[in-house]
């Protein structure tokens, strides 16, 4: 069992009052952002290369390579833009919350350090429209720190001027995508960009913008505090730090957690210290291991473990953390049913290929899933995915944007290691499961 | 004559809000401010009634065709007025495996009322994912959270609703 050695995001979270400036700056805080002040820019770069930091929004994109993409002032010189990415919103994904919720001062400080290796001075938190009491913790957090002098004309009283503002979005999953995100923040509907040119280059109203996920940008202090060399090693393989996961469905305690990268799917789903398991007498049926856009897993491929790369020879992701466990009496086509509407629902009609494929998609399944299935509807279903992003997943689709590739390689995933279960509703004309389709713990009570 | 959108003191809060809205973003770039504006419109007045984008328009100095097309890209937006309550209920995959349908449905029968229909009073919906996966089912109600709910957790929280 793979313990974790040091808690590096949750490790003040049982500390009274540590969601104030007050209980926060008691546990050392703002402390990194004063010394990070005094190094110069790029060193700070180069220590968040060393630690092995990679994008938790779901990509794995090294951090300190992203900020690397931002030209000189030099060669461009636009005012500079940090976007921190709070908009979480991938299904089965329940962490960055927890972070505003339970450390806003935290993340506030990681935007301090970040900031000021960029040379932005001003950075935009787009956080959730239904956060509403996270962004509210976020808001008096972010009034502390104006309040106290940190942010504002003076950062902690060098000559850096830094303002920081939260945008709350108002509910379009595809905001979640970097450039769509930039979109909102400019007042517009989500629609992604293009790319290239990417958001390093053109991104905030033309400028040089860096677009960081909250948990990312929240592990910054704890790096600067102990090392990059620590960060590292508290990680595997080229992944530095630990990783906030949430575990939901049929396990007995669902809930997120913070572990090592080297935590097996399996671990988190079984051990006593994170899931617990199943109820007695039933077995893991699937897997969904990082957000619903990642490819399902079966009961077989559970030893994978939590690291960016290990998920590649499954042809899945460990995407943004969020693990959802299905046993062996929910039915697949109603889950996968249920996560295709999801993806037609939240395309955002852009492209072709996703705003009628998707809802598509999901009308196949919904037939097959209500008994009124025919055989030839499997291929139809798969050839419809294939034609909004390729299977094996090579990390392109043909869509502007990656809601494409999240909706289409699901269904192919469900469909290849499903498909009896398919073929069965089809030859039925039935769902085998009645009306208990979603497992052990399906019923409200 | 309709009435008014806003009282004269409302008025003086709206425009405060937005003054300082606008100070979060460059001056050539007002229109920036079209989430956050309309959030405020619908904060005072419940919803997005035509004047009132009219009002948001005008001040981010763009057109209100813009801001009926952010209004409605984003399902948060009431461009028709919502009934006193509404209830987000997540029916997404993480939830479903909890019970959230069966929860659904038990709210339609208490309620007497037809997801995705607006009421009067009750305006229930079927939303995604609201990151309570560990601690589902969920819902909201006008933006509260609620999760880890159960039927005497969900009776509770209805008899709160006059």
């Amino acid at each position: 069992m793979s313990v974790l050695a040091e808690k590096v995001i949750t490790r003040d979270w049982h500390k009274g009052a540590n969601h104030t400036l007050d209980g926060y700056q008691k546990n050392g805080g703002y402390e990194q952002l004063k010394k990070a002040l005094t190094m110069a820019p790029a060193a700070i770069t180069d220590e968040v290369k060393k630690s092995g930091l990679r994008g938790r929004g779901g990509a794995g994109f090294p951090t300190g390579l992203k900020w690397s993409f931002v030209p000189s002032l030099e060669k461009n010189t636009k005012p500079r833009y940090l976007a921190i990415n709070a908009d979480e919103s991938e299904p089965g994904t329940a962490k960055d919350r927890f972070i505003l919720e339970n450390d806003p001062h935290l993340l506030l400080e990681g935007i301090g350090i970040a900031c000021f290796a960029l040379g932005a001075h001003t950075c935009y938190i787009y956080a959730r429209g239904e956060f509403k009491h996270p962004s509210a913790v976020l808001d008096k957090a972010i009034a502390e720190a104006y309040a106290a002098g940190i942010f504002g004309k003076k950062l902690m009283g060098t000559d850096f001027e830094l303002n920081v503002y939260q945008v709350r979005g108002a509910g379009a999953y595809i905001c979640g995508e970097e450039t769509a995100l930039l979109e909102s923040l400019e007042g517009k509907k989500g629609w992604p960009r293009l790319k290239p040119p990417f958001p390093a280059v053109v991104g905030l109203f033309g400028s040089p913008t860096v677009v960081n996920n909250v948990e990312t940008i929240a592990s910054l202090p704890r790096i600067f505090e102990k090392g990059a060399e620590w960060f590292m090693k508290l990680g595997t393989g080229k992944s530095g730090g630990t990783r906030l996961v949430t575990v939901s469905g049929a396990v007995l305690r669902p809930g997120t957690y913070e572990v090592s990268m080297d935590t097996s799917l399996r671990e988190l789903i079984y051990d006593k210290a994170y899931g617990q398991g199943l109820p007695e007498g039933r077995t893991v049926k699937a897997c969904i291991p990082g957000g619903s856009s990642a490819p399902v897993l079966t009961a077989d491929e559970l030893d994978v473990k939590l690291e960016f790369d290990a998920f590649k020879p499954l042809q899945s992701m460990a995407g943004s953390g969020g693990v959802m466990v299905m046993d062996d009496t929910a039915c697949m086509v109603r889950c996968l049913w249920r996560v295709a509407r999801f993806y037609a629902e939240e395309s955002c009609g852009q492209c072709t290929p996703c705003r009628e494929g998707q809802p598509w998609m999901a009308r196949i399944i919904r037939k097959i899933e209500e008994g009124r299935g025919e055989p030839a509807d499997l291929d139809t279903l798969v050839n419809v995915a294939q034609a909004i992003a390729p299977w094996p997943p090579i990390g392109l689709g043909n869509t502007i944007c990656a809601l494409g590739d999240a909706g289409a390689l699901p269904v192919q995933s469900f469909v290849q290691k499903f498909r009896k279960e398919f073929e069965d509703h089809i030859a039925q004309k039935r769902c085998p499961h009645g009306e208990t389709p979603w497992g052990v713990f399906g019923e409200f009570k | 004559m309709a009435e008014p959108l806003f009282t004269a003191d409302e008025q003086k809060k709206f425009d405060a809000g937005i003054a300082e809205l606008l100070s979060h973003y460059p001056p050539d770039r007002k229109s920036a401010a079209m989430l956050p504006a309309l959030r405020l419109l619908q904060t005072m007045h419940g919803w997005l009634p035509p004047e009132g984008m009219q009002q948001v328009a005008t001040r981010l100095e763009t057109t209100v065709a813009r801001a009926y097309e952010v209004a409605t890209f984003y399902v948060m937006f009431h461009t028709k007025k919502p009934g006193k309550y509404v209830i987000d209920v997540c029916t997404n995959l993480a939830c479903a495996l909890r019970g959230a349908e069966g929860m659904l449905k038990y709210l339609e029968d208490k309620l007497q009322a037809k997801a995705g229909e607006n009421g009067e009073k009750y305006f229930l919906r079927e939303t995604e994912c609201l990151a309570s996966c560990g601690t589902a089912p969920c819902l909201q109600v006008n933006e509260d959270h609620h999760e880890n709910l159960t039927k005497a957790k969900v009776d509770a929280l209805l008899e709160k609703l006059s």
